[in-house]
């Protein structure tokens, strides 16, 4: 028989989470910190709307580019938290921001045609650019720069093919965020080389110093800049898979055109939810903000006390410490933690090459939880840190 | 800052003050010195702990009562709910808007308990008009906390 699977297809590497997983979910009492979804339930205001549609029968196909009253809400929502102004044309509803990045890259790249992706960053992006027929070009992000995009890196990456950029702020799985000096310096070099955008914002409503600013608001931004967000890390509906595209309208009309054919329309059920979440939901989301800020203060203290490295994340619920002292590859280290301490978190080169040296550790989780398991991970540093220093005498 | 504290606070007033100031991004001074004045100005009242009765296996009955009441000259409602709140088996009581006045919860340990209090001592104060007691059969939540299994964490170990 010929070969069943197309080339582009199985040349894809799977990603680095899933060996992981498979090893973790074969234990018995693992407390996890590799979970990248919300602890808290989906408000219950927004449950109940969503039970409240099911049983009014409002079980049908919604238009393609999904409830014209929720396209209402999302455009009112980023203008006013954004500050980037959208028509009701200009935004497509997603089944979550994933599909929204597998369309743009459909839309936008043609054969050949250059994807710049920083990295370490969600694993998506490089797998869908690729199978889109384009190529992935990797910007590896620096400790140094607190894990930024700069001007220079931008600059020292574009060529002539590249068409789009991803902008990946705030950042899983380094926490990083981008202000709005630093997005100024970049959108320069993205008008003079003619680039789109792809920004993932995803966790904007997760940032805790200042507020988030999405590079569609800047002067001459909006025209080449596909602002991507969603109701998972928000609101906490992972599970709605709910997300949506704004942009220029010649582009959202193309992706809704993609989306028909391949999906015809997001949920009905959660779109009718996410009306309730856009009106309603802002107590909500302040709520989880101010307690994952906690959370990731007592995180970084912990840290600090167990000798870990770790440059302080201003955005998303991901520490991203270094374990590069330990002479150990992150996936040794992830390994080893797991057999000694049960305790889970995903090697930061599950990311990108760049991530290597470094965990993922999410903050998702309850205090109890957390100090549980850090309590663990203190316990396996100490013992490793020891072990460290007697090798090297 | 006091807002926070309290918050956390009235969740669990058992938490570590030195977590508690990390949590909040400030010293473990700052807070103790808020604690205290807050203890100070009767802001906090008290720290109790949340019970579920049932499965300590004693005998306890909570009764919630309508009270009707005649509100005295110049005293509107203080002095009657004064007579009322300072019999010990009385837990609460509260001012209410609506078809009565005074919501007066009472703890006892059986049935008559309760009863007796409500026909011996509470029905007949002079200005009080009339009692409905109801019984709580259950509590499935109290102060914001379900009294049911913690549920399990059904997210998957690892997601990107």
């Amino acid at each position: 028989m010929r070969e069943a699977i197309a080339r582009k297809v199985r040349e894809l590497p799977p990603s680095g989470i899933r060996k992981f997983f498979d090893i973790a979910s074969e234990r018995e009492g693992v407390l996890s910190l590799g979970v990248g979804e919300p602890d808290f339930d989906t408000p219950w205001h927004i449950r109940d709307e969503g039970i409240y549609t099911l049983e009014k029968g409002r079980t049908f196909y919604t238009s393609n580019a999904g409830l014209k009253e929720l396209r209402a809400e999302i455009c009112r929502y980023v203008g006013r938290k954004y500050h980037a102004e959208y028509q009701l044309d200009e935004v497509l509803v997603t089944v979550g921001g994933s599909e929204a990045i597998d369309l743009a890259m459909r839309v936008l790249l043609e054969p050949g045609d250059e994807v710049l992706i920083p990295q370490p960053s969600f694993v998506s992006y490089e797998p869908c650019a690729v199978l889109a027929g384009g190529v992935s070009r990797i910007i590896e992000l620096k400790e140094e720069n607190q894990f930024r995009l700069t001007k220079e890196e931008l600059l020292a990456h574009v060529t002539d093919q590249s068409k789009l950029l991803v902008l990946p702020f705030p950042n899983n799985p380094t926490g990083a965020v981008m202000t709005k000096e630093d997005l100024e310096e970049i959108a320069q070099v993205i008008q003079e080389k003619d680039l789109y955008v792809l920004s993932d914002e995803i966790y904007a409503e997760l940032t805790y110093e200042g507020t988030h600013v999405s590079i569609a608001s800047l002067p001459g931004m909006k025209e080449r800049t596909i602002l991507l967000n969603g109701f998972s890390k928000a609101f906490a509906m992972t599970g709605w898979r709910l997300g949506y595209a704004c942009g220029p309208k010649e582009i959202i009309e193309q992706m809704t055109k993609v989306h028909q054919f391949a999906i015809m329309c997001a949920p009905t059920n959660s779109q009718y939810a996410a009306v309730e979440a856009l009106r309603n939901g802002d107590d909500d989301v302040e709520e989880m903000r101010a307690a994952y800020n906690g959370r990731r203060r007592y995180l970084m203290h912990r840290f600090g006390e167990m000798g870990l490295p770790c440059f302080e994340p201003y955005g998303a619920f991901y520490a991203f410490p270094s374990v590069k002292k330990f002479g150990m590859t992150s996936e040794e280290f992830a390994l080893q933690l797991l057999e000694k301490e049960n305790v889970a978190v995903v090697p930061g080169s599950a990311f990108g090459r760049c991530g290597e040296g470094y965990l993922r550790i999410s903050y998702a989780y309850s205090l109890e939880d957390l100090k549980e398991a850090l309590a663990r991970l203190e316990h396996f540093v100490q013992t490793f840190g020891k072990g460290v220093k007697t090798c090297r005498i | 800052m006091r807002e926070e504290i309290l918050t956390f606070l009235e969740k669990n007033s058992r938490i570590d003050l030195g977590e508690l100031a990390v949590i909040l991004g400030t010293d473990e001074a700052t807070v103790v010195g808020e604690i205290a004045a807050m203890e100070q100005e009767k802001i906090i009242c008290g720290y109790h702990t949340l019970i579920d009765w049932d499965k300590a296996s004693t005998e306890r009955i909570t009764a919630l009562i309508e009270v009707r009441v005649t509100p005295q000259r110049g005293q509107g409602f203080d002095s009657i709910a004064e007579r009322i709140y300072n019999y010990p088996e009385v837990r609460s009581v509260y001012l209410i808007s609506g078809g009565y006045d005074l919501l007066v919860i009472l703890e006892g340990k059986t049935l008559q308990e309760v009863s007796r209090f409500v026909s011996d001592k509470l029905s007949t104060l002079e200005s009080v008009l009339s009692t409905a007691t109801h019984f709580i059969l259950k509590k499935y939540k109290d102060h914001g906390t379900i009294f049911a299994k913690k549920q399990k964490d059904e997210r998957m170990l690892m997601t990107p």
